[in-house]
């Protein structure tokens, strides 16, 4: 123990990145539960159970959850063919996965809604078929999709980078089909990956605020995700309020980060193995 | 073969609805009434103080957070100690919080309803709906990603060479400057160019400290809301268009820097 204290600086990084952290992170953080502390117990439960919140919490998490599985489906597919297969322009189309991690959530909060509004791109398509997107909460959940697209491509990708063909050579030496390989062999090798980017998308999902407020229409009771309902809170000066909401969400984010945290060390549990 | 072509052909067509249409509607839309128009949107002077609040906040994030990643990568990487992991997950923290609850936080800190709020309006100190505001939401949204990028590299590293340059009697910042910086300088790069994509695009958390004030208080994200809710689109998209050219060519480095780091 001693021997590893050779090198220097040991107080002064560990001193300095506990003050910042404090500083930036947990202090600012701790201010949330203070707040909430002002309010009694029946107060908060008022707070974030009147039928407003709780329409928006229904949202929110019905979005998320039906973006996060689309992504899981879709995500996977495309981590598959970026890993099995060669085409033109494949480069070109695993550098842009990224996007939505780049893109400023504005920017593609009025680019989806140019596209999917009835007269976009897109969105024109669909209105002979009676299905809307921009203004209903299928628009909530088609932004959602845009920015947790990255999540499950770039969880699940390198673990399929990484397989070993031999499994599958054996697995249809042995006279498995296709089907049956993915399914028993492959798999199984992948799901702890994949179930840590549908959870990564459906946390981003839930706590996503600009790519939503463009396409959503931000009606009440209908397209009002909680973020949102944060702010329409604090516009009204009602910050216990938009402070409730906000401490019963970051419980939710703090759940789903534990969740998240003992998902990645079982995906890098089985990669080990 | 069938087989193949129908998986590229899904695979493709969920990216083209979901990611490349909407990414060439911003350039389409910016460009709709002619590339007169579009220049004309950023000749606009609360156009020009947004590019300025949006390159400020990021001078002084960075340029922060990269301090910290390298200190607390030192600290994690280099030593053992009790609380190692607590104190890894907490440096992610702010990556589980939502966009506007990062906001609303500083707004209950040093908002006018705040218990500092009379003693900083007493003492002619604005944070909230001001720069400084919108500097600390930003400070917060990008705390993690230079550190989280120089922890595992440097964990991988271990600290043979640094305990050899030691013992041959290099100071320590010797030792980091001419033995450890080289070693990470492409993850080093690689989290700096994430960290300012995010400083420089951050939204929710800035909205809700920023207060909206044409040609004070936007950055650039700001400014494209503003515009939208003006119904003035193609100048929406035409600073949209700016933000998604800085969005490419973010893409373009990483991926450069990946193929350095993994060639």
């Amino acid at each position: 123990m001693r021997k590893k204290e050779v090198l220097p600086g040991f107080g002064l990084s560990l001193g300095y990145t506990i003050f910042y952290l404090s500083l930036i992170v947990l202090l600012p953080l701790s201010a949330a539960f203070f707040k909430a502390g002002e309010l009694t117990w029946p107060r908060f439960l008022a707070a974030v159970t009147s039928p407003r919140v709780l329409a928006s919490f229904r949202l929110s998490f019905g979005a998320a959850l039906g973006a996060a599985l689309l992504n899981a489906v879709f995500g996977l597919l495309v981590a598959w063919v970026l890993v099995r297969y060669r085409f033109f322009g494949k480069r070109l189309v695993d550098a842009l996965v990224d996007l939505p991690f780049a893109l400023p959530t504005s920017v593609a909060g009025i680019a989806l809604t140019a596209v999917y509004a009835r007269n976009g791109w897109i969105g024109r398509l669909l209105e002979p078929h009676g299905i809307k997107v921009a203004f209903t909460p299928l628009g909530v959940m088609v932004a959602l999709t845009f920015i947790g697209l990255p999540f499950v491509v770039r969880t699940v990708q390198p673990i399929l980078e990484d397989l070993d063909a031999d499994f599958e050579r054996a697995a249809a030496t042995l006279g498995a089909s296709r089907w049956q390989t993915f399914v028993r062999v492959i798999f199984p090798e992948i799901a702890p990956a994949l179930l840590t980017g549908f959870a990564l998308a459906f946390a981003r999902g839930l706590g996503e605020y600009g790519s939503v407020v463009f396409i959503s229409g931000n009606m009440p009771m209908r397209t009002e995700i909680i973020p949102l309902l944060i702010i329409t809170k604090l516009e009204q000066y009602d910050y216990r309020g938009a402070t409730a909401i906000a401490v019963a969400m970051l419980a939710a984010s703090l759940a789903l980060l534990l969740l998240i945290n003992t998902l990645q060390r079982w995906t890098a549990a089985r990669s080990a193995a | 073969m069938i087989r193949r072509l129908f998986l590229i052909g899904a695979a493709l067509a969920f990216l083209v609805l979901f990611l490349f249409v909407p990414l060439a509607a911003i350039f389409a839309e910016a460009f709709r009434r002619g590339a007169g128009a579009y220049f004309a949107s950023f000749r606009d002077p609360d156009a020009l103080s947004a590019i300025r609040l949006t390159l400020l906040a990021a001078a002084i994030a960075v340029p922060l957070n990269l301090v910290f990643g390298v200190a607390a990568a030192w600290a994690i990487a280099k030593f053992d100690f009790a609380g190692k992991s607590l104190l890894t997950s907490l440096i992610d923290l702010p990556f589980a919080v939502s966009p506007v609850v990062s906001g609303l936080i500083y707004v209950l800190l040093f908002g006018a309803q705040s218990w500092l709020g009379p003693w900083l309006s007493a003492h002619h100190i604005k944070i909230i709906f001001a720069v400084p505001g919108i500097v600390l939401a930003t400070l917060f949204v990008t705390f993690p990603f230079v550190a989280r990028e120089l922890i595992p590299l440097m964990q991988s590293q271990g600290r043979d060479e640094e305990i050899a340059a030691v013992s041959l009697g290099a100071s320590g910042w010797q030792t980091f400057l001419r033995v450890t910086l080289p070693n990470v300088k492409w993850g080093l790069l690689y989290g700096v160019i994430l960290c300012n994509a995010r400083a420089m695009g951050e939204f929710g958390a800035v909205s809700v400290v920023s207060g909206h004030i044409r040609g004070e208080t936007t950055t650039l994200p700001l400014h494209v809301e503003i515009l939208y809710n003006e119904y003035n689109f193609v100048a929406a998209f035409a600073v949209a268009s700016l933000l998604a050219l800085l969005a490419l060519v973010t893409l373009g480095l990483k991926s450069f820097v990946e193929w350095r780091m993994n060639p």
